[in-house]
């Protein structure tokens, strides 16, 4: 199970208060797709897929990211039980979406830098050790059930 | 690869990035030891407590390399060589460069601080793929 300080805890919760799920959320799946081109091959139903400026319009995407966002804020919820939260939503990326678990990694990292544009000074290296901590966990997690 | 419009964003947001603070490069390392503290097994001979005179000087000279890249985008190779050599057979960083990602993602976060609204989805994969050649680069000769 995965140690939480005080500190950790804090720095996690104020600063998920301040996102906006939708936004933040469509804005990293639109990066995944845009600066790892590869991963389009999981939303070949998408549509319009061919720039960035299509990606960052796709409503699909949008709609996506905020989906996934989501998700994240239940990890946000359930720190002390992250295995538990992901278990379905594991076998699900294994199983039916057959993801490869590095991309976990990548739309983590992405998410770093989604936080860093946004909050800008604020996202202190005290906030960005916490939260890289945080995305490599859940990507732990969700590549948990994996078989 | 990079494209001629991911070269003009490179060169654009790094001098922009580059005037706007000298200090760059040290809260990148900073930030690198503190986010990922194996990474702080290459520098067993410095001191790394947070705002060390070393850390800051050594993040200005992976900012002077990374201009000398950005000038050269067109053959990171050859402008890089010596620290390629340098990285390859002295400091040998691991092979993956699983290190030097580490560093990216940390230089990366340091330009979307700086940056904010700026460093658009355009510039970050710009970015992402210049950091991603200098890193291949730097462990080129590895073997």
């Amino acid at each position: 199970m995965v140690h939480w300080t005080a500190e950790e805890k804090q720095l996690i919760a104020s600063l998920w208060s301040k996102v906006n799920v939708e936004e933040c959320g469509a804005e990293a799946l639109a990066r995944l797709l845009i600066v790892y081109p590869w991963t389009q091959r999981f939303f070949d139903n998408f549509g319009n897929l061919s720039s960035p400026t299509a990606i960052i319009g796709n409503p699909k995407v949008r709609a996506h990211g905020k989906k996934v966002l989501t998700s994240f804020g239940e990890a946000v919820k359930n720190l002390d039980n992250l295995k538990a939260t992901y278990a379905k939503l594991s076998e699900l990326h294994c199983e039916k979406l057959h993801v490869d678990p590095e991309n976990f990694r990548l739309l983590g990292d992405i998410l770093i830098i989604v936080l860093a544009a946004h909050f800008t000074k604020d996202f202190t290296p005290a906030c960005q050790a916490t939260w890289q901590k945080l995305v490599g966990v859940v990507a732990h997690a969700l590549a948990y059930k994996y078989h | 690869m990079l494209t001629a419009d991911d070269k003009k964003l490179i060169q654009q947001f790094w001098e922009k990035v580059t005037k706007q603070s000298d200090s760059l490069g040290g809260e990148a390392l900073s930030r690198l030891f503190l986010v990922f503290p194996q990474t702080k097994t290459y520098f067993p001979h410095f001191d790394l407590h947070h705002g060390s005179e070393q850390i800051s000087n050594h993040g200005k000279k992976v900012v002077n390399a990374l201009s000398t890249a950005v000038k050269s985008l067109d053959n990171l190779s050859h402008a890089l060589s010596d620290l390629s050599d340098l990285h390859a057979y002295n400091l040998r960083v691991d092979p993956p460069c699983f290190a030097l990602q580490l560093l990216a993602q940390c230089i990366q976060v340091v330009l979307a601080v700086h940056l904010g609204s700026e460093y658009t989805p355009e510039v970050h994969a710009a970015f992402d793929k210049f950091l991603s050649a200098v890193a291949a680069v730097l462990t080129e000769k590895y073997r």
